[in-house]
């Protein structure tokens, strides 16, 4: 029997498909460990009352209190969607417009480049100091040259009206990074043919653009969209060192609120429903674009 | 390369140029700003906040930063979980995406696309139970939580920026390897990986960021401040030294400068990298 299973066993690593299963294996066991259970686990959680000492079963009451007797909650839930839909389409049409302005065959692109893509590489703590005092209402950069050409800024992070526009603006530094590179790597993947041939049709400037390069980048342009929704819905350091969620609740982001309720109240149940509502959301959304996608997004040659 | 077709009229490219020029430095000001700013007296930012060359060069700020606090301790912390992290996500991601682009297996493709979904998962939701595990583990207030993790394959975009490169790679050479007689280990480190340079700095760059800019990772985990990293060292220091704008702007500077130095030698296999991987678009 022992000299049977040991030829079974030199069976089995002489067939690729037990190699390629253990190399992916550490992403497998990294999945069931640190995502795939404590999914379930926190969804466990969402339908209890919990401290890290004491765990009760209080049904849907989590839920239900958030949606029902927490004006924090929608509060919080409003900021988010304002800074989303601030930011994305704002952040998509930059990041594009600067990867076709990089796209136009320019002296100097590296130096270029370099000058849009360095924000994105400022840690996120840093970059919130440095706002921090871009956005100072007496000594910050923004409105001494506002002041500079005679108009009056707002104290940003103080009047409650003007934080969430500070916070969009903020968001904008970034978009010279990945999404952007993202964007010019579709671009440079579009074959100069396309363009010729549309040329022959006597097509030109906006025509080109509409008909060539937008159908050519909507794949590029879907997955940005998809990944930029789902993480302004995440926005939570830049609140956190600025402005810890103030003034009046004005910049309390979902994360930031999740956060709070989980690491400083302890309340871990509520936390959990709450990253469960903030999941469901985000599947909605996704599956939306989804869906809409078959539209809007063209797939050269079927499914690729 | 190869755009000369879109060169375009004059008055065209003084648009671009124009464009191009006023969007750098809209986005170079914050920056030019900072490091001025980290230069000055305090009197100075007080009286002449928005003055870029500062009227003396007050190195001292820079000091009085890196002696206010523990700061070359934060630094030595995040260094060594930044290079941790970074080697064992290259590795491990690595040898993920030599699995998924080399080997057929029953339900290779599930898994895959189920690791792309992870990619939109929002990390809330798994953050309260990882939580307890270290918890379980007593493993609090350790940097445990923060460097295992990366030994998984360092996360799915870059395994997946892995995989795409590897197709790229020609099979053929795996297979003459093969038949030469070496095993599927020494293809991946032989063959595949001297060839991947671009992507390998790519992913290992987006594993340095990740870490090096993480946050709530060291803030949920970390309670000592010897142990803390750079960036909840600097949240820190902003608490105590807030009203000294000088000094704040002087640590900025020493935690972002590291990245910067870094990016510019690895920016030429970096971008190279993105591009050869190209998302979706085909």
């Amino acid at each position: 029997m022992q000299p049977n299973l040991l030829r079974r066993a030199q069976k089995l690593t002489h067939r690729p498909a037990f190699w390629g299963f253990l190399f992916i294996s550490p992403w497998l066991i990294g999945f069931l460990i640190f995502t795939a259970g404590p999914m379930l686990t926190s969804l466990y959680l969402s339908f209890h009352k919990y401290d890290l000492s004491s765990i009760t079963y209080v049904g849907g009451e989590n839920y239900r209190r958030l949606l029902v007797e927490d004006p924090l909650f929608w509060k919080a839930l409003k900021n988010t969607l304002f800074y989303a839909s601030v930011s994305v389409p704002l952040g998509i049409s930059a990041s594009l417009a600067i990867a076709l302005l990089l796209n136009q065959n320019v002296k100097g692109l590296k130096l270029f480049r370099t000058c849009f893509y360095l924000p994105s590489l400022v840690p996120s703590v840093a970059a919130a100091l440095v706002w921090e005092w871009v956005f100072n209402s007496d000594n910050g950069i923004l409105n001494t040259s506002l002041r500079m050409i005679g108009v009056t800024g707002p104290q940003w992070l103080q009047d409650e009206r003007a934080t969430p526009w500070a916070f969009a603006m903020m968001s904008l530094w970034g978009v010279g990074g990945a999404r952007m590179v993202i964007f010019l790597a579709g671009l440079q993947g579009i074959p100069d043919s396309y363009y010729e041939a549309a040329k022959l049709d006597g097509a030109s400037g906006w025509k080109c653009f509409r008909n060539v390069t937008l159908p050519m980048l909507s794949p590029v342009m879907f997955f940005n969209l998809v990944l930029g929704i789902i993480g302004s819905f995440q926005v939570f350091t830049s609140a956190y060192v600025m402005t810890g969620g103030g003034p009046n609740h004005a910049s309390l982001f979902y994360a930031l609120y999740l956060f709070q309720n989980a690491f400083e109240y302890l309340k871990l149940g509520k936390a959990s429903a709450m990253a469960w509502i903030l999941f469901s959301i985000l599947l909605v959304l996704t599956y939306i674009q989804f869906r809409t996608s078959k539209r809007w997004v063209y797939y050269e040659g079927g499914d690729k | 390369m190869k755009r000369t077709h879109r060169d375009g009229h004059p008055a065209t490219r003084t648009l671009v140029y124009g464009l191009l020029i006023l969007g750098a430095i809209l986005f170079t000001v914050p920056f030019v700003w900072t490091l001025a700013t980290a230069l000055k007296s305090g009197e100075e930012f007080a009286s002449d906040p928005g003055r870029v060359i500062p009227k003396q060069f007050v190195w001292d700020n820079f000091h009085k930063a890196w002696t206010a606090l523990p700061f070359a301790r934060f630094m030595v912390n995040t260094v060594m979980i930044t290079a941790i992290t970074t080697v064992a996500s290259v590795i491990s991601g690595s040898i993920v995406a030599y699995g998924f682009s080399r080997f057929e297996f029953r339900a290779r493709n599930f898994l895959f696309y189920t690791m792309l979904a992870t990619m939109m998962l929002p990390g809330q939701v798994t953050q309260i139970p990882v939580f307890m595990i270290w918890r379980q583990l007593h493993a609090i207030d350790t940097y445990y939580p923060l460097i295992v993790p990366a030994f998984f394959g360092g996360g799915a975009f870059n395994i997946f920026l892995l995989r795409q490169f590897f197709l790229g790679i020609p099979k053929e050479l795996d297979e003459a390897a093969m038949i030469d007689g070496a095993s599927y280990i020494k293809i991946y480190w032989r063959i595949l990986m001297p060839l991947s340079g671009p992507v390998l700095a790519t992913v290992a760059l987006f594993s340095y960021l990740g870490q090096w800019d993480n946050f709530e990772g060291p803030l949920i985990y970390l309670n000592t401040p010897e142990k803390y990293t750079v960036s909840i060292g600097l949240r820190m220091f902003q608490d105590s030294f807030g009203t000294n704008f000088e000094q704040v702007m002087a640590a900025s500077v020493l935690h972002i400068l590291p990245t910067i130095i870094l990016f510019f030698f690895a920016q030429r296999y970096f971008l190279r990298g993105i591009n050869l991987s190209g998302i979706g678009g085909r």
